[in-house]
C-alpha cells in the first residue's frame, strides 16, 4: 500500500479551516472537548477488529500485543482525560504579596491554537492518538500526520477520524516526506514530533522560523543494568521481564525498548542460558512460526538491521539466534555477547530484536558506561541494592529510570513521559499532555483602590524608602513609615 | 571590557571545561547551590553602587548626586530628586535579591523528589519525579534591564544545579563589563562564567552544544537562537516582547488608570521594557477624556518640559533613537501626534508622545514600539478590542482597565497573551508565584520563582517495582484469554479483572 502525498493547497486549506474553527472559540468549551474524547472511545470500540488488522498488516502485531501496547494505552488515556478534564482546566490560584492587596493572581491554562502532530510507525496507533488526546483536552485544533511507513494504520486513522470527530477542528493528513516538508513550511502553535533525532532536528529548525515551540519524542540506546541477584527467583523474574521488554513490544522496535544489557562477567553464562530458555517458552522452538512476535516494519529497516550484524566481529559475538528472513521480514530474537563497542550495533540505536550483552567486572561500572554515551530515553535497572539505586538516580541522566521492570513507566500517567538531550525534550501523558498543549497564562486582577502613591514620579526620599520596604515585604516598618513614625 | 574576541575554539574549550566540572557532580550538591546563591546575593548587596553607576552610564546620564546611596535612614540627608533609573533599578535590585532569597529559602523543597501515584495495573509499585540539572546552560540577556534579565535566570540555573555561561548584552557595555569583572569574583568560576561580546561572540557560543539556552531579546534573534539550538536538539527558553495592548473601558477611576498606564509606559525605562504598554484601545467617546487625563498626569509626573525631567530615562543609543524617529516620521502617522513629540538627539532624550487614531497598517502599529510613543486606537464598542488584539501576534502582556465584571471575564478568557493584568500594568512581573513568559511571537517557556527552577531542571520520571506481582498475561505466547484479562486490567475495574480470571467476560 502506498500513501499518496498531499498537495500544498490541501495542506494550507486544512490549516486555514482549523484556524477558523479555533477562532470561533468552539474548541474551548469543555463540552466540545469531552464530546471529541467520547467519540474517540466510540471509534475504538466500533473499529477494534480493524485496528488489530491494520496493526497486523503493518507490523505483524498479535491482538494481545496490540491491545497491551496500543489500544489499551489509548483507552486509559481517554479515561484519565475524561475524568480529570474539569480539574485540569480550572485556573490555579497564586498567592500574591499583601502589598498588592486586594489583587488576585492565578494561572489560567489556555489552548495554543493549531497543533501539528507527527506520529511514528512503530506504535502507529497509540503514538498518534495519545498526543491527540492531550491536544484535544487542552482545547486545540489538530492536524495529525501519521507515518507513511505504517500505511494500513495511517489510512485507518485517515478514514475513521473524520467520521467520529469534529472534522473542522481535527484533521488527518496522509503522506510521506514531501507532505511533512509542506506541513513544516506553515506556522503552527505547537509541533509534537515522535521519531528519530535526525528528523527531530529538521522539525525544530523549521519551527524556529515561526517561533513555534516543539516537543521532540526521540529515542536512544536504553540500557538495562542487571545486578547479580542472589535470589534465583528474583533473577528469573528479572530475565522474564527483560525478554518481555526486549522482544515483546514490536520486536524491539520501540523507543523505550531495551537496547543493551549490562551485567557482571560472572553472571553472563547463567543469564544467557535463562534468556534462551525463556525465549523458547515465549516464542516456541521455531520463533519464525510464532504469532506472538511482530515483524520488522519494512525492507529498509530489515536491511539496516542486517547490516548491523554483518560486521564479522559482531557476527562472531552472536550466542543465540541470528537468522533473518527477508520475505517475511522476520528477524529472530538474537543475543550477542560483548560485541565490539565501536561497532555500529553499540553506537547506533538498534531498534530491532538484537540484544547485546556487555559484561563488566563490577556492576558499579555501569554508571560510567551509561554516562559516556548520549542520554537515553529510559534506563532500566534490576537490583535490590539501595546504594546502587540512589547512585543511578543521582549520577546518570535519562528521560526516566525504572527499577526492577521495563517499559511499565509508560503506563503510569502520573509520571511525565519524555526525553532529555538526544532523547528529546518536552513531556506528555496524563496531566502532562494537557500542560504540553496549553499555555499557562498568568492573570492578575487588581482594583482601583487602594492607590499606592509612592509608585509614581516625581520621586522623593519618602517614596524610595517606601519602595525599599515594600520590596522587602517589611509591612511593620511600612506602617511606621506611613504613620510618620519612622524616618 | 572584552579582552579579545571569543572564537569558536575558545568557546568550545570553555564549554568543555564547564562540562567537566559539571560531570564531577560539584554543582549538583545542595551546599554548592546554596553557597553560590548566597554569593550572588552578596554580590548584589556589596556592589549595589557599582551596579547603579553602570546602569546610569548605560541608560541614563552621568552619575547623579550621591544622595540616594547615602544612609537612607539618616535624618539629615538633604534630599534632591533622583533620576527614575536609580529608584526603578533599586526596585529591580530588590527584586533580584528577593528571588535569591526565595530560592535559598525554598531550595530544599524544590529539590525534593515529587511523589507520583501509581495505579492498580502496575501494583505493587511506587513512583516519583526527580528534578535534575540539565548540565551546561547558556543565558543570553538583554540591554534594557541588564542586571535583572541577566541575573534572574542565573538564579534559576544555579538553583537547579547547572553550570552557566552568561552573555550580557553589548548594548549596555558598562553593565556587561561589571558583570564580567565582578560577578566572577563572587561565584565559582569553575561552574559560572561571563562572556562579553557582540554578534561574533554570540555566534561562536551558539555553535556549541548546550543543554538549555535562555535568550531574552527580540523575535529576529530568537529565531536564530532556536535554529542554532535545533542542530544540537537543545531546548530553548525565549523571552521576547510584542505589542502589549491596554484596553481602557469607560466608567472607571480614570485618574488611577491613567497613572498606572503612565507608570507602566514611561515609568519603566521610558517604554523600553518588554512588558510596557505598547498601545491603547478605547472607545471613540471615551478617548478625549482619557487623552486629557494622560496629559494632566504626565505634566504632574514629568513637568512642563519632560526633556528636562530627571525622572525619565533616555533612549539607549542612537540606533534606537533613529528607529523611534522613523516611526514618527511615517506620513500616515506624523499628523496624529496630539501630545509630546519633542526630542533631543544630542542627549538621546525623547518626550512622552501620544498619537490618536493612527492607521492600523502603519509601521508604528505593526512593530513593537519599545520607546516612549503611545498610539491610541479608537473603536465604537470596547468589545471590538478583543478582535483587534487577537488578529495580531500574541503579545507578552495584555492589560485591561474596567469596572465591568463581565468584560473582565471575557477579556481574561479570550485574549491570548503571556500574562494578563486587569486594572494595572506591569506588576505581574513582581509576583514570584506567577510564571513569567510569552506565547507565540512573545516567546516560549516561563520563569520566576519556582518556575525558574523548573525551567532549568529536567523532570526525570523514576519508577520502582518489586519482583513480585508478575502477571503471565504480559508475556507471549499470546492467547484470547490473555487479551480478555488485559482489557479488564487496563480498564482498571476490579470486577472486570475477576470476571476475566474466571474466564467469563
Amino acid at each position: 500500500m502506498i500513501i499518496s502525498s498531499s498537495s500544498m493547497e490541501a495542506v494550507e486549506e486544512s490549516l486555514g479551516e482549523a484556524r477558523k474553527t479555533f477562532s470561533s472559540g468552539k474548541t474551548r468549551s469543555v463540552e466540545w472537548r469531552k464530546k471529541q474524547l467520547r467519540a474517540l472511545i466510540e471509534l475504538i470500540h466500533d473499529n477494534e477488529e480493524n485496528i488489530f488488522k491494520a496493526l497486523h498488516d503493518d507490523l505483524g502485531k498479535h491482538p494481545t500485543e496490540a491491545y497491551r501496547d496500543e489500544v489499551g494505552v489509548v483507552l486509559r488515556s481517554l479515561d484519565t482525560a475524561l475524568s480529570s478534564i474539569e480539574k485540569w482546566v480550572a485556573p490555579k490560584k497564586s498567592s500574591v504579596p499583601l502589598l498588592f492587596f486586594p489583587a488576585k493572581g492565578e494561572v489560567l491554562p489556555e489552548p495554543l491554537g493549531a497543533i501539528l502532530i507527527f506520529s511514528s510507525w512503530n506504535f502507529p496507533f497509540s503514538l498518534a492518538l495519545d498526543p491527540l488526546i492531550g491536544a484535544i483536552s487542552a482545547g486545540n485544533t489538530v492536524i495529525l500526520k501519521p507515518s507513511d511507513q505504517a500505511p494500513a494504520c495511517s489510512s485507518l486513522l485517515a478514514n475513521t477520524i473524520p467520521l467520529y470527530l469534529d472534522c473542522n477542528a481535527i484533521k488527518v493528513i496522509e503522506g510521506g516526506p514531501e507532505t511533512s516538508e509542506r506541513l513544516l513550511q506553515l506556522k503552527w502553535d505547537k509541533i509534537f514530533f515522535t521519531g528519530s533525532p535526525r528528523v527531530g532536528q529538521l522539525v525544530m529548525f523549521a519551527a524556529a522560523k515561526h517561533l513555534t515551540p516543539v516537543v521532540l519524542e526521540l529515542g536512544g540506546k536504553c540500557p538495562t543494568i542487571l545486578d547479580s541477584l542472589s535470589n534465583p527467583r528474583d533473577f528469573k523474574v528479572a530475565v522474564k521481564r527483560i525478554v518481555g521488554g526486549k522482544w515483546g513490544p514490536c520486536s524491539g522496535q520501540a523507543c523505550i525498548g531495551i537496547d543493551y544489557l549490562l551485567v557482571e562477567e560472572k553472571s553472563a553464562s547463567t543469564l544467557i542460558e535463562l534468556l534462551k530458555k525463556i525465549i523458547g517458552r515465549f516464542y516456541g522452538e521455531n520463533p519464525r512460526e510464532s504469532k506472538s512476535m511482530a515483524r520488522i516494519v519494512n525492507k529498509h529497516h530489515f536491511a539496516r538491521l542486517h547490516n548491523l550484524i554483518k560486521d564479522p566481529r559482531v557476527a562472531a559475538s552472536i550466542v543465540h539466534g541470528g537468522t533473518l528472513d527477508e520475505d517475511s521480514l522476520f528477524v529472530e530474537p538474537t543475543i550477542l555477547l560483548d560485541p565490539p563497542l565501536d561497532a555500529e550495533i553499540m553506537t547506533e540505536e538498534i531498534f530491532g530484536p538484537f540484544l547485546p550483552i556487555i559484561t563488566l567486572k563490577n556492576i558499579e561500572e555501569s554508571i560510567e558506561f551509561v554516562n559516556s554515551r548520549p542520554k537515553p530515553l529510559a534506563i532500566y535497572a534490576f537490583t535490590k541494592d539501595e546504594t546502587l539505586k540512589r547512585r543511578i538516580i543521582s549520577e546518570t541522566s535519562s528521560g526516566s529510570v525504572t527499577f526492577n521492570d521495563v517499559m511499565i513507566q509508560f503506563l503510569c500517567d502520573t509520571l511525565p513521559f519524555g526525553g532529555v538531550d538526544q532523547s528529546g525534550f518536552g513531556r506528555y501523558h496524563g496531566k502532562y499532555s494537557f500542560d504540553t498543549f496549553s499555555h499557562e497564562k498568568a492573570v492578575m486582577q487588581g482594583s482601583f483602590f487602594p492607590e499606592i502613591e509612592p509608585r509614581y514620579p516625581p520621586w522623593t526620599l519618602f517614596k524610595i524608602k517606601f519602595i525599599r520596604l515594600a520590596y522587602r515585604l517589611d509591612y511593620f516598618r511600612l506602617v511606621l513609615l506611613l504613620l510618620g513614625l519612622k524616618r | 571590557m572584552a579582552e579579545e574576541v571569543l572564537g569558536r575554539e575558545a568557546a568550545s574549550g570553555l564549554v568543555k571545561q564547564l562540562r567537566e566540572t559539571f560531570g564531577s557532580g560539584k554543582s549538583r550538591s545542595l551546599e554548592w547551590r546554596e553557597s553560590q546563591l548566597k554569593s550572588l546575593l552578596k554580590f548584589v548587596t556589596d556592589c549595589e553602587q557599582d551596579i547603579i553607576d553602570a546602569l546610569l552610564s548605560d541608560l541614563s546620564k552621568p552619575p547623579f548626586e550621591s544622595v540616594v546611596h547615602e544612609d537612607i535612614n539618616a535624618t539629615t540627608v538633604r534630599f534632591k530628586r533622583c533620576p527614575t533609573l536609580t529608584i526603578k533599578e533599586r526596585a529591580l535590585i530588590a527584586m533580584l535579591k528577593n528571588s535569591c532569597k526565595l530560592a535559598l529559602k525554598e531550595l530544599k523543597r524544590w529539590m525534593a523528589p515529587e511523589k507520583a501515584k501509581t495505579s492498580i495495573t502496575t501494583f505493587p509499585s511506587s513512583a516519583e519525579i526527580v528534578s535534575e540539572p540539565f548540565g551546561v546552560v547558556l543565558i543570553i540577556s538583554a540591554w534594557n534591564y541588564p542586571f535583572l534579565l541577566s541575573l534572574d535566570p542565573v538564579v534559576g540555573a544555579i538553583a537547579a544545579g547547572n553550570a552557566v555561561v552568561l552573555k550580557p548584552s553589548e548594548v549596555s557595555p558598562a553593565s556587561s563589563s561589571l558583570l564580567a569583572k565582578l560577578l566572577t569574583e563572587y561565584l565559582d568560576t569553575s561552574c559560572v562564567r561571563v562572556v562579553e561580546g557582540a554578534v561574533a561572540e554570540t555566534t561562536a557560543l551558539l555553535q556549541q552544544k548546550w543543554d538549555k539556552i535562555c535568550y531574552t531579546g527580540n523575535g529576529r534573534v530568537g529565531r536564530i537562537v532556536m535554529e542554532a539550538a535545533a542542530k544540537h536538539l537543545t531546548p530553548v527558553l525565549l523571552e521576547l516582547g510584542g505589542k502589549s495592548p491596554v484596553v481602557v473601558d469607560s466608567g472607571i477611576n480614570l485618574q488611577v488608570a491613567t497613572r498606572r498606564i503612565i507608570a507602566g509606559k514611561w515609568g519603566c525605562n521610558n517604554g523600553q521594557a518588554c512588558i510596557s504598554p505598547d498601545y491603547i484601545i478605547t472607545t471613540k467617546d471615551f478617548a478625549p477624556k482619557l487623552v486629557d487625563s494622560l496629559k494632566e498626569e504626565l505634566e504632574k509626573f514629568y513637568g512642563k518640559n519632560p526633556l528636562e525631567s530627571k525622572d525619565l530615562s533616555r533612549i539607549v543609543n542612537s540606533n534606537h533613537f533613529a528607529r523611534l524617529t522613523k516611526l514618527l516620521d511615517d506620513e500616515k502617522v506624523s499628523g496624529k501626534i496630539i501630545h509630546g513629540g519633542e526630542k533631543n538627539q544630542a542627549d538621546l532624550k525623547f518626550a512622552p508622545t501620544i498619537l490618536l487614531d493612527v492607521p492600523r497598517d502603519s509601521l508604528i502599529m505593526s512593530e513593537e514600539i519599545f520607546g516612549p510613543l503611545l498610539p491610541i486606537i479608537t473603536v465604537d464598542k470596547v468589545e471590538e478590542s478583543f478582535d483587534i488584539i487577537n488578529s495580531g501576534t500574541k503579545p507578552l502582556a495584555a492589560y485591561l482597565f474596567t469596572s465591568n465584571e463581565k468584560l473582565k471575564k471575557q477579556f481574561v478568557l479570550t485574549v491570548s497573551a503571556g500574562g494578563v493584568v486587569v486594572n494595572d500594568t506591569s506588576i505581574h512581573l513582581a509576583v514570584e508565584t506567577l510564571p513569567f513568559g510569552g506565547v507565540g511571537e512573545s516567546g516560549m517557556g516561563a520563569y520566576h520563582g519556582k518556575f525558574s527552577f523548573d525551567a532549568f531542571s529536567h523532570k526525570k520520571a523514576v519508577f520502582y517495582r518489586s519482583f513480585v506481582g508478575d502477571a503471565a498475561i504480559r508475556y507471549p505466547p499470546y492467547t484470547k484469554g490473555k487479551l480478555r484479562l488485559l482489557k479488564a486490567l487496563i480498564g482498571g475495574s476490579i470486577w472486570g479483572i475477576i470476571r476475566a480470571l474466571f474466564g467469563r467476560s
